[in-house]
């Protein structure tokens, strides 16, 4: 299915990709059925809270440095503008300075608006946010809300154009239409490719990096530049801080590239269908092979293979020797991994790179191809390449199915990433855990030298995780840790 | 080599000055020169008493030509009738102890006054504040304390030694702290230092049953001078308890030597964990899920502090050991013992001890050490800048000590690691906003 | 007395300008007796701990943006280098980067050094800090126990001219040779003028703002700015912050002025006298009629007086009103002074013009003529004018001795100014108190304005001061209250 700009929105990922949240079985079968469309979808009739993809939407366009946000929505959809100031570590950290107001306002929906509706009230509330603020584009996130009530926000647009000198542009990331946050990714990347980016009028030696937080990531931003230097590149890290005007010349980059899968399908093909932007379809770059792979086919893009093939060679001549050092303690160590359904495959592949063994993978939706209809890479790699066939399971944030999980596995280490909280529940029940908060944390050689001496020392030191299970009960009674993780499945 | 103190983390054997002002209506009488008491005062807090209320000869010219025994008697003499003070205690300066006053002499002429006057030289070129604490509670114990008999042992009463006044930063409540876990255990603490302990606990300190040393190697021969001079055993427990695994562990040690129902001691033991898992239960998200937790740490900081963090941050948190740098000038007999005790940690972990004053050189360590992610430094005031070049977590633990205000809070005890992680988790916090 | 620059060392203060520590009469009574000259000195066979010379001397050369400091002396001496992160406060206000390390070493003498002299390791530690921080000069500081067992500090200097690159300046600073730690600013400035400041090869458009911490104070920097930007020069603010660079150039302002009397006299004179660079004598710029005197004076001196009135009667419009607002409240409040000897004759001026009782006056100490030979001119300005004879005296921090006047005189208010800490033992009596922490509380109207507000709530709310008194209890006998404050002094 090709990315059509015109259309006002861009349909979820159930419906656009194919994407799942309910599945149980093994990493070869799901291999042999041919992914998520060779598996029956699932309902569940039992389930925990999730995330939506309004919050997803608006958590990458809130960071954009010159931006504001309407949210069209009762207060409690505006919450995350509550924590506005985590924009300003990376604003600082980048030399810019920090905004003195977040300019993320809300319609703040009352009971008589879903009665008459409140796109009078919302126009307001986006010519006072302009007036206040300034900002250089402004979003207006739909919420639930408006969408039940069945609110016209592109007519808005149209309205305001004359008022508001800047774009205006509608996200249409209503929470109830999917269970897929990552949905959201999308919604915002669309408003960002219909309304901000623009046609390239030359070529820069730029390269966007799609990814989530570049540059609060301990080292990261060092390590990038260091590698795109090879290249004689360098990095634009989107969307954090970036301006609207840098958007509007991501059409001019030499190529896009991502840290994630999940995260960078719509964007990247977008720029790449729409812009020409050459999209670099690699594994992400996350343990030895993972960078390599990432690296060489930027370089091959670029025309840099013979550079950063020697540079490569030159890092891994020292760091190599390190990480195998480390792994040779964790060889045979049992782990189960819980994460996205992009960074889940790419750590099940940086663990068996340290020789160890894989109980079960948990990842929090699966697609079943990409927007250009290639099958996520680093799932391709695993059903190719693994060895082991582990244990692999598809659940958006059950954590009841994925504790069951645990406790029955009772591996070495539990190894996740977000949501925040996540590896307390593992601790809770006696098993180490590791958080890999930083999406780089296992960039290149460096990265992956510093993972694999955390690991070690997180299954080392246990005190922290001995204690705590002996001192806290969880949430679930014992009934349920002896029945199967997917109890609660139902057909569609 | 060269002999270079740069930076320095400790200051000279006149700083026992603020030991002798930590006992309530103690009043130092200071025969050096006009700044030193100004200078050796770390951190210029006045309680009682103050930099500038501080009994001084201030001596000039005409002392270093002349002598300054005229001088020191004359102060002495007035400060009996200026100040209200129950004991007081004379400490020499550099000058007076060259040009060869014959303070003990000086000092003997009012052994009959009315309040006791002690002696102690603590000339800047014989050692360091620390040191001089030592120097401080020995003369207490010899020069007065031996003198007269102040009755029978009393039942269940334990002094508690350890922390030293002002340079220990948390001073006050550490040893608020070390009693109230000593009054949880049934038995009576006595401390002379602190929120109005004076001249009555002095006189408690022979009649205790035993004495508690609650630190690596400072105080060490206080309790062994004690021991000699009034029989009481006691007990050395090297780490300032931290936390729940330190203050368990401490609790049972303590109950098992000094006689407590071990029924009572573990009951006690049970209900403080699972206050203090209640806290962290609710909060190790934080802990463990932020961007800028840390696998790895090192301390800069006096023993005490490298030691009681140390076994904190490994045995409570989970966290493992980088190089730990001691920094007051420990020693060097003490080396081995503490070496020792850097090497039992949970899980058969040991740590690298440096025994160094040059924060110079321990920054090119630091910075050529790696952290496995965002290293958490806890040290001084000097490894602030460090930590942030390193983009690394820094908390303020040791003197010289400039990050937070402190009034009465302590890291001792179950409550104490608790607000050990507020301190440590707010600087943490505080980078994202 | 000529200032000597090639002499090694400047003379204490007590010797050259007949400065003493130990008065007890009345401002009238001084003057009749003509200042510290007639009054003679007294000692004390009680005294309190002060300050010294050599703390004064670093406290000034350690704030100096890129030179170093090596400290010839036992560990204790060297304690303000644990200050050092305060230095990066003002560092950062004026845009600069904080240094990563102090660059302030020590010889951490022990008993050893004391037998056998230690002017090797001198020479070593001078080399590694040299090494380590590539300071543009190095102070070397000497410390009691140096001067004690007779290190000659001025041998380095030519033994190691070939090794160390940049200029090395022992700093005469011996706590033991003086009972005045102004002294310590002498000798400093000493050093600064001797081995720093070079000849003029121009005239530039600064002038020298001989200050404490210029910068750190609310608001002071754009004051200053602000006003000598009228006179259209630029202030270089010493020595906080300043590069060694900075100081080779002193010799090219305009003008030197000060915040203080007492800090400036042998840098001002020195600057004048060696260099020719006007130094403006008059009032400190604290209250009105100092404000204006300072800014007239200098006006006068840069050919700008014309521009300056203008500005002057401007500002005077907007503020002068504000001020009598808060003056009008406080008209007749008794109050007690206890300062630096140049701040202590500002500020009893400046609560005159508010109309309020000066009952008492204390200076940390009293110079009797500065280095031009001239009576301090905010001394001289209360002798010829203060309505009453409110009493006056003279002790170097001696704690005992103004609690004792202050709790016989009972005053609405107590007014000090450092060290850190002096207010507390007034609120402990019960009596409010007000730090005049910041040097230019009370710079121009605007600062007038600001310290007239914070009096007037200081004198009205007195919750803190009343609680705090009823629960603690002051470290004398209550014998000491019943005896006159110069008690203890000895001829």
């Amino acid at each position: 299915m090709g990315i059509n700009l015109k259309n006002s929105e861009v349909p979820i990922r159930e419906n656009r990709l194919g994407s799942i949240v309910a599945y149980s079985g093994s990493i070869k079968e799901f291999g042999k059925q041919g992914g998520c469309s060779g598996c029956d979808e699932k309902k569940r009739c039992f389930s925990q809270s999730s995330a939506c993809n309004n919050g997803c939407a608006i958590g990458q366009l809130f960071s954009i440095y010159d931006a504001a946000i309407v949210e069209h929505s009762p207060a409690g959809c505006a919450s995350i503008a509550m924590a506005s100031y985590l924009n300003d570590l990376l604003v600082t950290a980048l030399g810019k300075k920090p905004r003195e107001n977040s300019g993320f306002t809300c319609s703040d929906m009352g009971e008589s608006d879903t009665v008459f509706g409140a796109i009078d009230n919302l126009k307001d509330v986006i010519i006072e946010t302009y007036n206040r603020y300034k900002p250089k584009a402004i979003f207006v996130a739909s919420s639930c809300v408006s969408g039940v009530i069945g609110e016209d926000l592109e007519s808005i647009v149209e309205d305001l154009k004359d008022i508001i000198p800047v774009p205006i542009a509608p996200v249409h990331c209503e929470g109830f239409k999917t269970q897929i946050w990552a949905s959201g990714f999308d919604a915002a990347f669309h408003a960002i490719l219909k309304y901000i980016v623009k046609p390239a009028e030359k070529k820069t030696n730029k390269v966007n990096v799609l990814n989530f937080a570049g540059g609060t990531s301990w080292n990261s931003r060092a390590d990038v530049l260091r590698l795109f230097k090879v290249m004689d590149v360098e990095p634009t890290f989107i969307l954090n801080s970036a301006t609207v005007e840098e958007l509007q010349h991501l059409s001019e980059a030499r190529a896009t590239i991502s840290t994630c899968g999940a995260l960078s399908t719509y964007f990247g093909n977008g720029l790449e269908q729409e812009f020409g932007v050459p999209f670099v379809r690699s594994l992400q770059p996350h343990g030895v092979i993972g960078y390599e792979d990432w690296a060489l086919k930027l370089a091959k893009i670029l025309d840099k293979e013979k550079e950063v093939t020697e540079f490569l060679a030159e890092e891994k001549k020292i760091y190599q020797p390190q990480i195998d050092e480390f792994a040779k303690k964790l060889k045979g160590k049992r782990a189960m991994i819980a994460m996205g359904p992009s960074y889940s495959h790419n750590y099940a592949r940086i663990l068996e790179e340290f020789g160890m063994q894989i109980e079960h993978v948990t990842s929090w939706h699966m697609d079943d191809k990409y927007d250009d209809g290639s099958m996520p890479d680093a799932l391709k790699y695993i059903i190719e390449n693994s060895k082991q066939d582990y244990k692999f399971s598809v659940n958006e944030l059950q954590n009841y199915e994925f504790v069951n999980i645990l406790k029955r596995v009772n591996p070495d280490i539990f190894v996740t990433r977000h949501p925040a909280g996540m590896i307390v529940w593992s601790m809770k029940l006696g098993i180490p855990a590791y958080n890999v908060r930083d999406e780089y944390t296992a960039f290149g050689y460096k990265g992956t030298l510093r993972f694999v001496k955390a690991l070690y020392y997180t299954i080392t030191n246990r005190s922290f995780t001995d204690s705590i299970s002996k001192h806290v009960k969880m949430p679930y009674n014992e009934w349920w840790y002896q029945q199967p993780a997917e109890t609660f499945f139902v057909d569609n | 080599m060269t002999k270079i103190l740069d930076e320095p983390r400790y200051v000279c054997a006149l700083g026992a000055l603020q030991t002798v002002e930590a006992i309530y209506k103690a009043i130092p009488v200071v025969h050096a020169g006009p700044g030193c008491t100004a200078k050796v005062s770390i951190g210029g807090r006045s309680g009682y008493l103050g930099t500038q209320t501080v009994p001084c000869t201030n001596v000039g010219e005409t002392e270093v030509v002349f002598g300054g025994e005229e001088k020191l008697h004359d102060v002495i003499e007035n400060s009996l009738k200026v100040m209200d003070g129950d004991i007081f205690i004379v400490l020499s300066g550099c000058t007076t102890e060259i040009v060869g006053d014959d303070i003990d002499n000086v000092v003997g002429t009012f052994k009959d006054s009315e309040k006791p006057v002690l002696s102690v030289p603590t000339a800047g070129f014989k050692g360091t504040n620390i040191e001089g604490h030592e120097w401080v509670v020995d003369a207490i114990i010899d020069q007065y304390l031996s003198k007269r008999y102040f009755g029978e042992k009393i039942k269940g009463l334990v002094n508690i030694w350890g922390p030293v006044p002002s340079y220990d930063p948390h001073w006050v409540g550490n040893f608020r702290e070390l009693e109230n876990l000593i009054r949880e255990l049934g038995l009576t603490p006595n401390c002379i230092f602190g929120e109005y302990r004076g001249i009555d606990n002095i006189n408690l300190v022979p009649r205790a049953k035993y004495n508690l040393l609650v630190a690596p190697w400072v105080g060490l021969g206080n309790v062994k001078n004690l021991k000699e001079k009034f029989g009481t055993p006691y007990l050395h427990y090297p780490t300032l308890p931290i936390g729940a695994h330190e203050t368990s562990l401490f609790l049972r040690t303590v109950g098992k030597e000094f006689n407590v129902d071990s029924n009572l001691v573990e009951e006690l033991i049970t209900r403080k964990e699972k206050e203090y898992y209640y806290y962290i239960e609710r909060s190790c998200s934080f802990f463990f899920e932020n961007r800028a937790s840390s696998k790895m740490f090192s301390t800069v900081a006096s023993a005490d502090y490298a030691l009681s963090l140390s076994r904190f941050f490994v045995n409570d948190m989970g966290l493992v050991p980088s190089k730990q740098y001691i920094t007051e000038g420990v020693p060097e007999e003490h080396y081995d013992r503490i070496r020792q005790y850097f090497k039992e940690f949970n899980y058969e972990i040991e740590a690298e001890v440096v025994f160094s004053n040059d924060g110079y050189q321990i920054h090119q360590q630091i910075e050529n050490d790696d952290y496995a992610g965002t290293p958490l430094i806890l040290g001084s005031i000097y490894e602030k800048k460090l930590a942030s070049k390193l983009n690394g977590t820094f908390l303020c633990v040791s003197t010289p000590y400039a990050e937070r205000v402190v009034i009465h809070s302590s890291y001792v005890g179950y409550h104490g690691g608790l607000k050990l992680l507020e301190d440590l988790y707010t600087s943490v916090f505080q980078k994202f906003n | 007395m000529k200032i000597n620059l090639k002499n090694n060392e400047v003379a204490v203060r007590e010797n050259r300008l007949g400065s003493i520590t130990a008065y007890n009469g009345s401002i009238k009574d001084f003057a009749e007796k003509s200042g510290c000259a007639g009054c003679g000195d007294k000692k004390r066979c009680f005294s309190q701990s002060s300050m010294c010379n050599n703390m004064c001397a670093i406290g000034q050369l350690f704030s100096i943006y890129d030179a170093a400091i090596v400290q010839h002396g036992p560990s204790g001496c060297a304690a303000i280098a644990m200050g050092a992160f305060m230095n990066d406060l003002l560092v950062k206000a004026v845009g600069k980067k904080p240094k990563e390390h102090s660059a302030y070493t020590c010889t951490d003498m022990q008993e050893s050094d004391t037998v056998f002299g230690a002017i090797e390791n001198l020479k070593d530690v001078i080399v590694e800090t040299y090494n380590r921080y590539k300071p543009k000069a190095i102070f070397v500081a000497a410390s009691c126990v140096s001067g004690v067992i007779g290190e000659d500090m001025e041998s380095v200097i030519d033994d190691l001219k070939d090794i160390v690159p940049v200029p090395i300046a022992p700093v005469h600073c011996e706590g033991f040779k003086t009972q005045i730690w102004a002294s310590g600013f002498d000798a400093a400035f000493h050093a600064v003028l001797k081995y720093i400041v070079k000849p003029a090869q121009k005239k530039t458009n600064k002038v020298n703002v001989i200050n404490f911490a210029g910068g750190t104070s609310w608001n002071s920097r754009a004051d200053v700015t602000r006003l000598l930007a009228v006179m259209g020069v630029e202030p270089t603010f010493l020595l906080s912050t300043s590069t060694i660079e900075e100081l080779e150039h002193l010799s090219e302002a305009v003008a030197t002025v000060s915040t203080c009397g007492t800090l400036s006299s042998y840098l001002g004179n020195g600057l004048e006298q060696e260099f020719g660079v006007p130094f403006i004598r008059s009032l400190q710029p604290h209250g009105i009629k100092g404000y204006e005197d300072w800014a007239l004076k200098l006006a006068k001196e840069l050919g700008k007086e014309e521009e300056v009135k203008a500005y002057l009667a401007e500002e005077r419009r907007i503020y002068l009103p504000q001020i009598e607002e808060f003056t009008k409240k406080l008209k007749g409040k008794r109050a007690m002074i206890a300062m630096g000897p140049s701040y202590s004759q500002n500020y009893a001026r400046i609560l005159q013009e508010f109309g309020m009782v000066v009952e008492h006056v204390t200076s940390w100490h009293m110079d009797d003529l500065y280095d031009d030979g001239t009576v301090p001119h905010a001394l001289q300005y209360q002798m010829d004018n203060a309505e009453n004879d409110y009493t006056f005296s003279v002790n170097d921090l001696q704690n005992y001795e103004f609690v004792n006047i202050l709790k016989k005189l009972n005053p609405d208010v107590f007014i000090t100014r450092h060290p850190a800490g002096m207010i507390v033992w007034s609120m402990k009596l019960g009596i409010p108190a007000y730090n005049v922490r910041d040097e230019y509380t009370s710079f121009g109207y605007v600062g007038t304005l600001r310290f007239a507000k914070a009096l007037y709530y200081t004198v009205t709310n007195k919750s803190f001061t009343d609680n705090l008194a009823k629960h603690v209890k002051l470290p004398y006998n209550e014998w000491w209250y019943h005896q006159p404050a110069d008690a203890f002094f000895v001829d």
